[in-house]
């Protein structure tokens, strides 16, 4: 790689060993994809997890002295002032949250603890280059907004954060961006919850391409263009799909094939979003909860649960997790008054992936969210798969159909 | 018993080292795989209840979202269940990082001809920083299944 005289400098440790260990994380992924250089970012999201690697690796470059140069938002721990005094969460877990909370701190990243930033507080323009990690994150704003992101790491998002660059490979250059396989919608998408299946029926057929979707309708909401996304990049590794009509780098199947054949087409039927339903769903039955918020949950998903639940009351758990600045919204707007009366909690910065689930292991629940059901399989939850409307009608019933 | 095979390589995260093969003709999330046992725990998945522990895994890309790879492997990397080297087909950053993190040498470009070479079991000697691979077969193990699942 041409290195300038700068990056030099850094790698040498003038800028010190943070900084200095960074950038031969950065170099090292660069050789591996043969980019020629570094090119400067303007944004970035980090997937924190406050998990043992990422907690490991954080405290390891702040240890270092590294700060950084791109303020990066960042992914939900858990909220530990919620859960450590209800008494879900044990003080040793408190501790790595708050260790985790001090890492971020001192590499002077912006303590937004949400995973869905490009939608309210980090939202690149169109061509603009960044670094984006966390699978809901790269395919929306590379998709959605046009701009440049490789498939980013937690770690290496957070590298360049630090040294404000990236290697240039991937989709930081045009022509890597071209959709390489055709996907015909066939199924009729009704509601959001049907993007959750096609974003996870889609993967099995066209692995390692990015797809072009032919027949979404154009009314296709940011709820809908978040779950697809967060589902394509989950199921596989799929971080930019252009919808034709929709997304901007696809005004036209032509522009979005750069005027080429697509190397293969394939259809996605509803019979498809049925099977994939059924294969990480678990059959229906009696639920102990339901858990919402994966990826967060927007204003708009929390007025429907309001909704159904005013005047109710639910028979299971029912969790909401969401932004803090949607958490304020649902305040403002009475919406959490109807859903904490109903039972129901709406909870802010926390991940579905955190200790303070543990009460909930052995047990079945209800989500909207594919990806939630895959990764709590971890944690010994079991998961069955529905609408957001059939998950809180089950918590109302204490059953799911 | 047939003479090792030597194929070029291109590499990723340095290093060298050697272990028995996994085949996996699955994408691997190292998230899903237990960390106390190294056994593969994803429900459906080609290698599902294989231990990745000590192995030379063979795969054609890593999957899932951004933070869990790093995660997973740090984890098996702690409890000494971390696959000694890994090959893949189609390196994708959050892979790429995680291993040049974890130090776990991580190679690609290997032509078909490796890929109709190996099989289950065989053991292999990743030495990234020369940009080889060296196969070798188990004795009797010419005929067996080439993939997992």
């Amino acid at each position: 790689m041409d290195l300038t005289t700068e990056d030099r400098e850094i790698v040498s440790g003038k800028h010190g060993e943070g900084a200095a260990l960074a950038m031969r994380i950065l170099v090292g992924i660069g050789e591996a994809f043969d980019a020629r250089r570094l090119v400067s970012i303007t944004r970035a999201h980090v997937a924190l997890s406050n998990q043992e690697g990422d907690l490991w690796f954080a405290e390891k470059l702040a240890g270092l002295g590294a700060k950084c140069c791109v303020p990066p938002t960042v992914n939900p721990g858990y909220n530990a002032s919620y859960f450590g005094p209800i008494g879900l969460t044990t003080p040793d877990d408190d501790a790595v949250m708050q260790r985790t909370f001090r890492a971020y701190q001192t590499l002077g990243a912006i303590l937004n603890f949400s995973c869905t930033p490009y939608l309210f507080d980090n939202i690149p323009r169109f061509g603009e280059i960044v670094a984006y990690s966390e699978s809901s994150n790269t395919p929306y704003v590379n998709s959605v907004w046009g701009a440049r992101s490789n498939r980013e790491a937690a770690q290496s998002a957070l590298c360049a954060a630090v040294v404000g660059k990236v290697p240039e490979y991937g989709l930081l250059l045009a022509e890597n961006r071209r959709a390489t396989v055709k996907v015909v919608v066939e199924a009729d998408l009704a509601d959001d919850f049907d993007y959750q299946l096609l974003g996870w029926a889609t993967p099995k057929k066209i692995a390692h391409q990015i797809p072009m979707f032919v027949g979404v309708p154009p009314t296709v909401s940011p709820e809908a263009l978040m779950n697809l996304g967060a589902q394509l990049n989950t199921a596989g590794a799929v971080p930019m799909y252009h919808i034709v009509g929709v997304t901007p780098e696809a005004p036209t199947e032509e522009a979005a094939l750069h005027g080429k054949q697509p190397e293969q087409v394939v259809r996605i039927t509803r019979r498809d979003l049925e099977e994939q339903l059924e294969s990480i769903s678990q059959p229906a039955g009696p639920i102990d909860f339901v858990l919402f918020g994966c990826p967060h949950f927007t204003i708009r998903q929390v007025q429907e649960i309001a909704d159904i639940v005013k005047g109710k009351q639910v028979k299971t758990e029912m969790w909401i997790l969401t932004s803090s600045y949607t958490l304020e919204m649902a305040r403002r707007m009475g919406l959490w008054d109807v859903i904490e009366q109903a039972g129901g909690h709406i909870v802010d910065s926390t991940c579905i992936d955190q200790p303070c689930w543990r009460h909930l292991a052995g047990k079945t629940g209800a989500t909207d969210s594919p990806k939630c059901a895959y990764y709590t399989r971890r944690r010994d939850m079991r998961l069955i798969v529905r609408s957001l409307h059939d998950c809180v009608e089950g918590a109302l019933r204490g059953a799911m159909r | 018993m047939t003479p090792p095979q030597r194929f070029a390589c291109h590499r990723i995260a340095e290093g060298v080292a050697e272990g028995d093969a996994l085949v996996s003709s699955d994408d691997i999330c190292f998230y899903l795989v237990d960390p106390k046992s190294g056994k593969i725990i994803e429900e459906h998945h080609a290698a599902q209840g294989q231990s990745v522990a000590g192995k030379v895994l063979v795969f054609p890309s890593g999957k899932g979202s951004s933070v869990v790879q790093a995660d997973g492997l740090y984890q098996l990397t702690m409890q000494g269940n971390a696959p000694k080297a890994m090959i893949v087909q189609h390196p994708d950053t959050v892979l790429v990082s995680s291993a040049i993190i974890m130090g776990i040498p991580l190679v690609d470009r290997l032509q078909a001809d490796f890929y109709r070479t190996v099989n289950q079991g065989d053991w292999i000697r990743v030495d990234a920083d020369h940009g080889t691979v060296v196969v070798a077969k188990k004795s009797g193990q010419e005929d067996s299944a080439r993939h997992a699942g």
